[in-house]
């Protein structure tokens, strides 16, 4: 495949997406079509965004599962779109770490093209059009469903939005969690929400519900001690995308057990 | 039916070539040299906006002289063959050498067989894991393609101003003293560039990703200090 030299007529402009389907790669073309249900393929499960004061935390777990068999321990599920934007995805595995690679490349593309990056709600809806493209694999059991989380420059906030499979976008206002345990993990959420939460609290809500989700979905991985991996969480705020070390969400996890411990001898004794 | 007067093909080439190179006169020049820890290309532009240096790729950068519609067509042309190749295959596999390649191929059909050539000259710099491993493709309007080595000199009066660095540029100098040389070799003995006349971009070495960083008026004039 090669890459033409566009006329005016035929030019696909700065979406990466169409240039990708002028060239003959439609990433989104199905060839068969079929009951999806009898189709196993590697699922990710519980993904989460929560805001606060400087910006928005979020997080996944590291678990793919196919049934009842854990097929991956240390996916990411969680990454970083560009400089100031991360996706999070639950669903099946392989069509979402396409989709996120060309939500990714489409970004950089436009930025390149263009010379500046999308508006936050710019990549919002660039991503809800890559959810709808993937209709035709939802309908066959190959559903994505993303979050999408980032600051925006322009509004000088964080902002977050979750999806549903139509490519549905909707922007929330403190916390979304989706996934296998995304009810227990948005539970958790609900209750320890404040506004105004600095980095250090929205961080250890955020492993908490990752704890929490965990404990009752078996499709939601925890803090694998034993192999030293670690949910992916991450902050965005004006200065970009970072993610947190594992040496430091080892101790927020080993507070939150020691915490859970010291609760349960309490009732007991 | 008229029959076109009999022109001799050294005529004709030379008619083009000639045309091309006015138009490339016209413009401002541009330079790009190695320096201690990557490549860095200073071009004369006064517009903020209206660039001549950009990426293309993680360790690709673009740089062109003359019609600036001619070299940003060129320039998207590369942006989309470089991220569909890296999304074909990996980040790995998007390199210099085939895309400079390419841009010999169109700007050379171009200036043979079209009416009117490409009045534009264009780099393409990639920047390697140590200095040895760097290249500078330059490419003419005419689609000849030459592999430079340490600097590249591009747009209207070429050899002065190659001929001013080439006393000057030491591959391991830093990237402040590099573009003093640069700007010094760009400007000659009479005039004198600031930062607002200047469009500075570097490739960095060693970056995980994108190595391609621009710097704006105030990081240009503080280079220069």
């Amino acid at each position: 495949m090669v890459v033409p030299f566009f006329d005016l007529e035929n030019d696909p402009g700065s979406n990466f997406t169409s240039l990708l389907r002028k060239v003959g790669l439609d990433p989104f073309s199905y060839a068969h079509s079929g009951d999806g249900q009898s189709l196993q393929a590697p699922h990710g499960t519980t993904v989460l965004a929560v805001r606060y004061n400087d910006g928005v935390v979020m997080a996944g777990d590291r678990r793919a599962t196919m049934g009842s068999r854990i097929a991956n321990r240390e996916m990411e599920k969680v990454v970083a779109a560009d400089r100031h934007s991360g996706v999070a995805i639950s669903g099946t595995a392989g069509v979402a770490m396409d989709m996120i690679r060309i939500f990714q490349l489409q970004l950089e593309h436009f930025e390149k093209l263009d010379g500046r990056p999308i508006s936050l709600e710019g990549k919002a809806n660039q991503l809800s059009q890559l959810v709808r493209a993937n209709l035709s694999g939802a309908m066959q059991g190959l559903a994505v469903v993303p979050i999408f989380a980032g600051y925006d420059l322009l509004r000088s906030t964080g902002r977050l939005w979750d999806f549903d499979v139509t490519g549905g976008r909707y922007e929330e206002r403190e916390f979304v969690a989706t996934g296998s345990g995304g009810g227990p993990a948005s539970t958790v959420l609900k209750v320890g929400f404040r506004p105004g939460m600095n980095a250090d609290e929205a961080i250890n809500l955020a492993c908490r519900a990752l704890w929490e989700a965990a404990d009752v979905d078996s499709a939601t991985g925890g803090p694998d001690v034993l192999r030293s991996i670690y949910p992916v969480v991450a902050t965005i705020t004006v200065d970009g995308w970072e993610r947190c070390e594992d040496n430091d969400l080892a101790t927020r996890f080993e507070s939150l057990v020691q915490q859970q411990r010291s609760q349960r001898e309490g009732t007991t004794s | 039916m008229n029959q076109p007067f009999y022109v001799a093909p050294e005529q004709l080439m030379k008619d083009r070539a000639d045309y091309a190179r006015k138009g490339i006169a016209r413009g401002r020049a541009l330079v790009a040299v190695q320096y201690n820890d990557g490549i860095v290309v200073v071009a004369e532009n006064t517009s903020n906006t209206l660039r001549k240096v950009s990426e293309i790729y993680d360790r690709i950068g673009f740089a062109g002289v003359g019609k600036y519609n001619e070299f940003d067509q060129l320039r998207r042309f590369g942006v989309r063959n470089a991220d569909v190749r890296g999304y074909q295959y990996s980040r790995d596999d998007v390199e210099a050498r085939s895309l400079a390649n390419e841009y010999a191929q169109i700007l050379g059909q171009t200036f043979t067989h079209d009416v009117k050539p490409y009045e534009v000259e264009i780099l393409l710099a990639e920047v390697g894991v140590d200095q040895a491993s760097d290249q500078l493709f330059h490419i003419m309007y005419d689609g000849t393609l030459m592999d430079e080595r340490g600097l590249s000199v591009l747009g209207g009066d070429a050899e002065s101003i190659s001929e001013r660095l080439r006393n000057s540029w030491k591959p391991d100098d830093d990237l402040g003293t590099a573009v003093k040389k640069c700007v010094s070799a760009l400007s000659g003995p009479d005039r004198v560039l600031h930062a607002g006349d200047l469009e500075v971009a570097v490739l960095r070495r060693g970056e995980d990703r994108r190595c391609f960083q621009r710097f704006d008026d105030a990081e240009v004039a503080k280079l220069q200090e």
